[in-house]
């Protein structure tokens, strides 16, 4: 009884809609109808014309399509294992030799970055990295094929996107080591970087989180876009992730945002074997990541992770295709191997043989390739490679020491940021921190912290 | 001032204390405990047991008594789990029980949740709390309510459980405690163990209990050693829900507490008897839905004061809500307003210094509790 008088009360709100609604609704339906009738069937056609697919074609053979039984999806490549051009009638790539002996030269440095900082971890100066070694290519090969200004979501194992944007070895080992230097200050893990500078959001440690908001970027990117005549100034969004963070619901809900929204946006999954122990054969059944991409409508393509060359021509088609037809998503698979660990936290050898590890170093990883490339085309050589290895060493050491003496984020940050605008409360939580740190000169030295005593009494001031 | 109260003064964050990492303080904590019990000395009588192993025992004893028992989540069988808590249950029972899953917390804890809803008795390892956040409207709205919703219909015996709350060096989003979030849910259980005895009684009574459960267990507790009974070593022992332990007795004041604060109180307790001649009632409450608010009043009309430990963030958290409960039911009994030490009102920093500053440490609650008891 009490249900059905409520089903009546509402009946009765419905029926007197106000205005606004009911005319909201009669173009909704409007839209419908003509949705409808463009696909309605016509006599006799050989085509299915549902509204959820327009043109599938009738059969009669009962047959269950199978991932398995058609064939993977190629990788494309540009150069073979030893560095040598495989189509040749294509000619040399559209890469000068500067730009060349520029990837390559941080790749290297990317590699000798993460071995100390790995063994920095090790010896308790940081608390956790993690390290990119293997996918060098995929960082470098990717962001040298977009705009320095085309805004990135990154998930972690992405060094190499930095330093072809320009981040200095100084913004990076600040991040690590917390330093007046860190534009995130101090406030994330370490390898959790960010730069508005660069254009980079701030990595943020819950997988696939990223994905969907870069739909969201590529939306505004959008709007901008169109806006703005000057095509030369369009960008796109591009956001990598792993292809364990491809299971997460976020995956699949960012790429059918994307398409359905129309957004220019280029996602770059980095197919790196594992994520922490989960291999890629436990981790999905079907061809990789890229035939995801397919099933929502998503232009995609598979790409060789080890050819910084190949991934480079691919991201750079990728980002023109994303900004066709006012915007659309894109899907880059960067097939590689991780051969790393996870990060400091792991032993990898728990879960795969150190001889698979070694093979893969040996047999094929982005810096030899290149390497092999150059050599090739008499650009570099034994003792080159030699003095660059030293060299970016020496760069990486400076760096970490310089940074290992620098001082703190000054003392009034830790109250700050939690908010747009700092509280009452913080402000009077200020106060008595000078207070405190005035009356017992002796109990507290402030040099650490960047400028002292000074900076904060001075925010004090500003704050009041 | 309620800037004291829900951001302990800043000033605070400069006081000179030892530097050491929450796990170094924690070592400290259990210390007293532990060494009671050093030896192995003799067969039968109380042994030594680390929360992890205490976990791993009660899953083994579970799954070992009912086939409908298994294990789902990210690296649990393969790695042993990511903190170890599921050592050796692949190689015991198999892959059909001890399941590795691909890296979708929505994927693996709706599957499990579907099982429940089919009938079996699913544990569900979320690698930490944190992560849950990608499923938890799988734990929220199809666990907690299925039940309810489906007219009795659909049981749901599954058990959630993995690492809660903050652990060393990691941050904001991996730092969270969810203890208020899920003990606001109707149709959800949440316990919260602190010794080897909790985990494992409370692990197993979880596993057999009919409804959803949160094991919400703490990361750093998990290398811990604590004595176990020789009652709580056998494959029977389970620990009753909404029953709290009185862990230290007392007469001058109610310390209400949880999974690692209990640890921090029981050192604060002892400062308190050493600095002041007070004698601190430590009550572990082991199980925060339901609650034993009946312990609470017991020992707050013997003691008349109360405080509440918590590692929350500050506002609509347990704190609060042992508070309010106190001051519901035994207001009358109260000689002065209770407290509360919780967690900072930030999220939680990376810095070593400021992180430790942001939870409760046993000088904070001593200093409160000083305070509480003007002495
Ligand atoms: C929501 C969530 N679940 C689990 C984790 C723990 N975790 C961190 S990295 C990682 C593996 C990710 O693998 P993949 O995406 O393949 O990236 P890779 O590490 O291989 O670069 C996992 C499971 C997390 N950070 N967030
Ligand atoms: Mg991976």
């Amino acid at each position: 009884m009490a249900s059905r008088r409520v089903v009546q009360a509402l009946r009765g709100a419905l029926a007197t809609p106000p205005l606004r609604l009911s005319a909201a609704r009669s173009r909704v339906c409007f839209q419908c109808q003509q949705r409808w009738s463009s696909v309605s069937q016509r006599q006799g056609s050989d085509r299915v014309n549902f509204p959820g697919a327009v043109n599938s074609s009738f059969t009669t053979d009962l047959n269950f399509q199978r991932a398995t039984e058609a064939d993977a999806m190629p990788t494309y490549r540009y150069l073979d294992q030893e560095g040598q051009v495989i189509d040749k009638a294509r000619g040399e790539p559209d890469v000068t030799d500067d730009e060349l002996l520029g990837y390559y030269k941080t790749m290297v440095t990317v590699s000798i970055l993460d071995l100390i900082m790995f063994d920095a971890q090790r010896q308790g100066k940081v608390s956790f990295y993690m390290v990119s070694q293997g996918e060098e290519g995929i960082g470098v090969g990717s962001s040298s094929a977009l705009r320095n200004d085309d805004p990135l979501f990154l998930q972690y194992r992405e060094h190499g996107v930095f330093f072809q944007r320009g981040t200095t070895l100084d913004d990076f080992i600040a991040q690590c080591f917390s330093t007046k230097d860190d534009t995130g200050r101090g406030r994330s893990m370490p390898v959790h970087y960010g730069s508005k500078k660069h254009h980079v959001h701030t990595i943020s440690s819950c997988l696939a989180t990223q994905l969907p908001q870069a739909s969201g970027a590529a939306y505004a990117r959008k709007i901008e876009n169109a806006r703005n005549p000057n095509k030369d100034e369009h960008r796109v969004v591009a956001c990598y992730f792993g292809e364990g963070a491809a299971s997460e619901g976020d995956f699949h809900a960012a790429l059918n945002i994307a398409a359905t929204r129309s957004c220019p946006v280029v996602f770059i999954c980095r197919n790196n074997g594992y994520a922490i122990s989960t291999s890629t054969l436990e981790q999905y059944k079907g061809d990789g990541i890229a035939s995801r991409g397919v099933g929502y409508g998503v232009d995609t393509i598979r790409v060789d992770g080890n050819d910084i060359l190949a991934v480079r021509e691919v991201t750079k088609a990728a980002r023109a295709l994303a900004l066709s037809d006012g915007g659309r998503p894109v899907l880059i698979e960067a097939m590689s191997y991780r051969v790393s660990h996870h990060s400091t936290s792991d032993d990898s050898f728990a879960y795969r043989a150190k001889v698979e590890v070694e093979d893969w170093k040996r047999r094929d990883n982005p810096i030899t390739r290149l390497r092999k490339y150059m050599e090739n085309k008499g650009i570099w050589d034994e003792e080159k490679e030699k003095q660059l290895r030293s060299d970016a060493r020496k760069q990486v050491l400076d760096a970490y020491r310089k940074a290992e003496k620098e001082k703190w984020p000054p003392l009034a940050n830790m109250l700050e940021d939690v908010y747009a605008e700092v509280t009452e409360e913080q402000k009077e939580q200020l106060v008595m921190v000078k207070e405190m740190v005035e009356k017992y000169p002796e109990e507290y030295d402030l040099d650490i912290y960047e400028g002292g005593l000074d900076a904060l009494k001075s925010t004090v001031e500003a704050q009041r | 001032m309620v800037a004291a109260r829900l951001l302990r003064p800043a000033a605070r964050l400069l006081r000179p204390s030892p530097s050491i990492r929450p796990t170094a303080t924690f070592q400290r904590v259990s210390a007293p405990t532990a060494s009671r019990w050093r030896t192995y000395a003799s067969e039968n009588g109380p042994k030594e047991m680390t929360v992890r192993d205490a976990l791993n025992e009660a899953l083994a004893e579970e799954m070992e008594v009912n086939p409908k028992v298994f294990i789902l989540g990210e690296e649990v069988a393969q790695y042993n789990g990511a903190y170890k808590v599921t050592k050796g249950l692949l190689d015991r029972f198999g892959e059909k029980r001890v399941i590795d899953s691909p890296i979708t917390e929505s994927g693996f804890a709706g599957l499990c949740v579907g099982a429940a809803l089919a009938g079996l008795h699913p544990v569900c390892e979320f690698m930490t709390f944190n992560f849950a956040m990608q499923a938890i409207d799988q734990v929220i709205n199809s666990a907690a309510k299925t039940h309810y919703m489906s007219g009795g219909i659909q049981p749901c015996n599954i058990t959630f459980r993995g690492p809660n709350g903050f652990a060393a060096g990691v941050a904001a989003q991996h730092s969270q405690d969810y203890s208020a979030w899920y003990g606001s849910i109707p149709g959800l259980k949440v316990v919260a163990p602190y010794s080897s005895e909790d985990a494992k009684g409370l692990l197993k009574a979880a596993i057999r209990d009919p409804n959803p459960v949160c094991v919400l267990e703490n990361e750093l507790l998990y290398g811990l050693s604590f004595p176990m009974s020789e009652a709580a070593q056998k494959d029977d022992f389970v620990l009753p829900f909404g029953k709290a332990k009185i862990e230290r007795p007392g007469k001058d004041l109610t310390i209400v507490t949880l999974s690692r604060n209990v640890g921090l109180c029981l050192v604060a307790a002892d400062a308190l008897k050493s600095k002041y001649g007070v004698e601190a009632e430590v009550i572990n409450l082991r199980s925060i839905k339901p609650l034993d608010i009946e312990a609470i009043v017991n020992s707050v009309k013997k003691t008349g004061l109360m405080m509440a430990v918590e590692s929350g963030f500050p506002m609509f958290g347990v704190g609060a809500e042992l508070i309010a409960l106190t001051v519901e039911y035994a207001f009358d009994y109260l000689d002065a307003p209770p407290v509360r030490v919780t967690g900072a009102e930030v999220p939680t920093p990376y810095a070593q210094k400021l992180e430790e500053m942001s939870f409760p440490t046993p000088e904070l609650i001593t200093e409160y509790a000083a305070k509480l008891l003007k002495v």
